[in-house]
This record gives structure tokens, sequence and C-alpha cells, in this order.
């Protein structure tokens, strides 16, 4: 800081006061709602503070759901949801690993096409191009299977430039040493390569993850049996129980759960994830 | 473009490596975004026996249909709304951040946790905060003698999901702004002070102009997660309506060609936002080459 100016202090702080307001209001009333019976919401203005029933909703959803709205219990989804992002994680940190690897240390008769062909998924996000992709993966018979929810998604142009990118800053001295020293390519992948990015890997896994845990179109789409549906769609159809009013406290605790382990991740992963996000995008 | 100076002689090794991100690359992207080119150069009969080329009959039929002209619309208004709020907003936040020594780590963490959450998620947040008959934002609005309710209003509707559609994307805005200000050179400012120029002046006429291409990288960003990213919230909160308020053209793509079964034009559709993804990503990457050199 420049200069000492207190009441520029006392604004600043005001700013970043309200700014955390805002931000966490809407979550903070859903928590609430959450925490009351069917009963308090039909007094015409939501609760404000915590109610008594936290423990008994979430019991209710994670291991009941709600049968009527075709929503099975949260367990299911929530786990479905965490292994559908860790498979697009490592997915697509593993097949970007390999790709930048191969467009880095080799060279070889198309190499710049190989490298458009993996750019140009940068232009073609799902929502546009969605139903002759679910065409394709109709096709296939992947519909209701972990393989049609994860695969599909797996290209990633981001975390293959972001591997290049760092493949280029190793010296080569490293690898004409390892060469020397007799090692094969895979050799040096495994034992050189891989250890050094190892900071790279995890950054890119927490930004990975929540884009895989996040992912609401597709998994909308292929999946119509209820034991394959992720948390983050089942919400949706929780919400949206046509002509009744929704059992908000249940929706409510069950919006809770769902953010919770992507935003714990954020929260406590914030040096990695900041790093993570921050590189994906130059 | 650039490779080690030293490489492996491997001849088949490469294309091995290469070969499960191109597979998935051509079955699931590249090939749907052709069979998408080509149906939208077709018609099929009701029955689905039959398709015939036609041509650009059905970019013609879109562009001449009120709701497609009037889902460009809505879409551009909540774009640019969206850019605009969002950004002011994290742009006043990452400067009074900057500002503050001590707790700066604390404020950080609260501010950037929405990034998580899932867009469909932020619009049930805000769908409940508003909802008319329950909501604490109509309860309050009424004090004022404001009657909210989105589910009939179009502009209220629209209001909501701006309102929303910002709120989650105030921490990736502010992230970003924070790692702009802090590297503006200290001395730049301190300069600026001793010559005896203000805060708010010195934020004018230094800080914010070494901030441009920052802002500028946020600018398309934005633009392109308004635009793209929202599919899921316009779902939660008001699935396009009232009256087509809120249609803006992802849903709309995925309203026809699912619910409406129109593939001819879905696919026509498709074929325009992959034009508009492509302009996008084209400037952003022009960009990224000039920041290099600055």
């Amino acid at each position: 800081m420049v200069e000492n100016r207190p009441w520029l202090s006392f604004i600043t702080h005001l700013v970043l006061i309200v700014g955390v307001v805002i931000v966490v209001f809407p979550v903070y009333l859903a928590f609430v709602a959450s925490t009351h019976g069917s009963g308090d919401f039909l007094r015409g203005l939501v609760p404000l503070l915590p109610g008594p029933y936290l423990i008994e909703n979430y019991g209710r959803m994670l291991t009941e759901g709600i049968s009527t709205a075709g929503a099975p219990p949260l367990w299911i989804m929530l786990s479905n949801s965490l292994i559908i992002a860790i498979i697009i994680a490592v997915g697509k940190i593993v097949i970007s690993l390999l790709s930048a690897y191969a467009i880095v240390f080799f060279k070889f008769p198309l190499r710049m096409v190989a490298f458009w062909i993996i750019f140009i998924t940068l232009m073609l996000p799902v929502e546009v191009r969605i139903i002759p992709t679910f065409a394709v993966v109709a096709n296939l018979g992947l519909l209701n299977s972990y393989v049609g929810l994860t695969l599909p998604l797996i290209a990633s142009a981001t975390a293959t430039f972001l591997f290049r990118q760092f493949f280029l800053t190793i010296p080569d001295e490293l690898m004409e040493a390892a060469r020397v020293d007799g090692a094969g390519p895979m050799k040096f992948f495994r034992d050189i390569l891989l250890p050094l990015s190892r900071t790279n890997i995890a950054a890119l896994f927490v930004i990975l993850f929540i884009y895989g845990w996040v992912q609401y179109l597709w998994p909308l789409l292929v999946t119509t049996e209820s034991r394959y549906y992720t948390v983050v769609m089942g919400i949706k159809r929780l919400a949206a129980t046509a002509d009744t009013e929704p059992l908000w406290h249940l929706v409510m605790a069950s919006v809770i759960l769902a953010m919770l382990p992507p935003v714990l991740v954020v929260i406590f992963m914030q040096r990695l994830f900041v790093k993570g996000l921050v590189e994906t995008e130059k | 473009m650039q490779t080690k100076r030293t490489i492996f002689p491997n001849k088949l090794l490469p294309y091995v490596l290469l070969a499960p991100q191109l597979a998935v690359t051509l079955i699931f992207f590249i090939w749907p975004a052709a069979q998408a080119v080509k149906s939208s150069f077709e018609r099929e009969d009701p029955f689905g026996f039959r398709t015939t080329f036609i041509w650009f009959e059905n970019y013609t039929r879109l562009f001449s249909e009120p709701g497609y002209v009037n889902s460009l619309g809505k879409t551009a208004i909540f774009a640019v709304s969206v850019t605009l709020l969002s950004m002011s907003l994290s742009l006043l936040l990452a400067v009074a951040v900057n500002r503050v020594l001590k707790t700066n780590r604390v404020y950080t963490t609260l501010l950037v946790w929405p990034y998580a959450v899932a867009p469909v998620v932020v619009g049930i947040l805000w769908w409940f905060m508003f909802n008319p008959t329950i909501g604490i934002g109509p309860y309050m609005l009424r004090g004022l003698g404001i009657d909210w309710n989105h589910r009939i209003d179009g502009t209220q509707a629209m209001i909501l999901v701006v309102m929303a559609a910002s709120w989650k994307q105030i921490s990736y805005n502010f992230l970003f702004f924070v790692a702009g200000l802090q590297s503006v050179p200290q001395s730049l400012t301190e300069a600026a002070a001793i010559d005896g120029a203000g805060p708010f002046k010195r934020f004018w006429t230094i800080v914010f102009p070494l901030l441009s291409p920052t802002t500028f990288f946020l600018l398309i960003v934005n633009i392109n997660y308004a635009m793209f990213d929202t599919f899921g919230l316009i779902d939660a909160t008001t699935n396009g309506g009232p009256n087509q308020a809120t249609n803006i053209l992802v849903y709309k793509v995925y309203a026809d060609g699912f619910l409406g079964l129109n593939i001819g034009s879905s696919a026509a559709q498709s074929v325009v936002l992959m034009l508009i993804v492509i302009v996008l990503t084209a400037i952003q990457f022009r960009y990224v080459e000039r920041r290099v050199q600055y």
C-alpha cells in the first residue's frame, strides 16, 4: 500500500464484506432451509435461522431419497458422481500426458495434423453437438453405462497444451543424459517426466475433478436408469416435481450435499486450484 | 511447431501414444460435428425413411423464424449483462482484496468457492431465493412495492438468470483480476503517488490500463461462459420461459432437437453455435499470442 488512508481502508473492508455476503447468502439460505420440517414452508416466507431437522433431513435423503420423484437415495448418486469425476479427471490426464509426450519428444509425419485435431476439440463443446453425439453413443450401445457417461468427455485440448508447454521447459540435457545412460522412451517418460510433472498433474486433477462433477447435460441425456444418475442431474429431477410445490427442505439438503465435495476440494486445495485454473487458461 | 532439439527416433511409438486421444476426438467430437453439418443441409421426411439435400433451406428458414431471432437477441442481452455485471463486481472485489494485507487470504477463500458449484445447482439456489410464493427476494421487493413473479414477467425472468449466472462467475473473474493486479509494478503506483495522484486517479490512469490484457481475456471467457455453460442454470430456473424470454441459443438447440425433434433445424442451430465458438476461440488465441510479446 502506498499511503495510509483510514477511510479508504474502511470502504475496502466494507466492499469485501458485502461481496462475501452476496456470495455466501444463497448457500446459507439453502442450508437453513435444509434444516427445517416440511411445514415451515407454508407460511409465506422462508425461515432465516436454522431449524432442528438437520440430521433427519440429511439422513432421509442419503438413505432413502424421494421415491415419488423417481430419485434414488443420495448416496448412490453421490458415489456415481465421485466415480465419474475421478474417471474423467484421471482419463483426461492420462491421455493428455501421452499425447503431449508424443508431440514434444518425437518427430513424425502428420504431427501437425494430430495437433490440430486435438485443438479443434476446444471449439466443439458438448452443448453445440448434442444430438449427433448422443446418436453415436446410442449406436455404440453405451447409454446407461459409466463408459458412456465418461468416455465422450475425456478428450482434452487444454490439458494437452498445458503438458506440452511444461515439457518444452524441460532442459534437453536431461533427455540426452537419460539416453546416454541407455533409457528408452518409456523409461524416460515413467522415471523422469512423470515425477517432474507431479505438481502440474495435481493442479490439473483439481480442476478436472470439478469439471467432471458439475457435468449436467451429458448425464441427463445418456442415463435413464436411476442407478446411473449423478447427483447434479438427480437434483433437477427432485426440484422439478410437476404440479406440487417441491419438498424444499429435502431438495435443499441434496443441494448442499451435491455442492459440498467440489467446494471442499477448492477450499482445502486452494493453492493447487488457483495454479490449475490460471495455467490451463494460458 | 516447436519440439525438442534431441528427439527419440521411434517411428511407431508416437502414433500409439496419440491413439487414445485421437480416437476419442474423432469418434465423439469430429464425427458428430460432421454429422451436424451434414444434416443441417438435409430434410428428413416425418417417418425417417428418406432424406433430401436442400442446400441452405434449414438456415434461411431458421433466420426467418421469429423464435430464433428472438433467441439470438436474448442471448446477446444475457451474455452482455452477465459479462458486465460479473466482471465489474469481481474487479471491485479484486482491487479491494489487493489493498488489504493481513486478511486477504481469508477473503479470497470466502470468495472463490462458487467456482465449484454446478450451474444447475446455482440455478436451483436462485430459483429458491426468488420463488414468488416463499422466496426472500420477492418478499423484500414487495416491501418496496414491486411485485416479483418471474414465471409471468419476462424481464424479471431475464434479471433472475443474469444475477444467478453472474454470481457463479464472480469467483473466476476475481482470481484472474487478482493475478493481473499483482503483476502491476508497485514502482509505477508509488511514482504516481509521489507526483500527487490520489488512489482513484492512480487506478484509472495506471492500474486499469495495465490490466487491459486480463480484462480482454476475461471478456471473451465470460461471453463464452454465458453462451455455452449456462444450460443447466436456465434449465433449473426458467426453462427458457416465460414466453421464450430467456430461451438462449444453447437451450433452444436442446429444446428443439430433443423435445421438439426437429433434426434439420437443430443441426443448423448447432452449426451456427459452432461458428460462434470458433470465432471466440480464434479471438482468444490471437490475443494470447500477442500477450506473450507484451
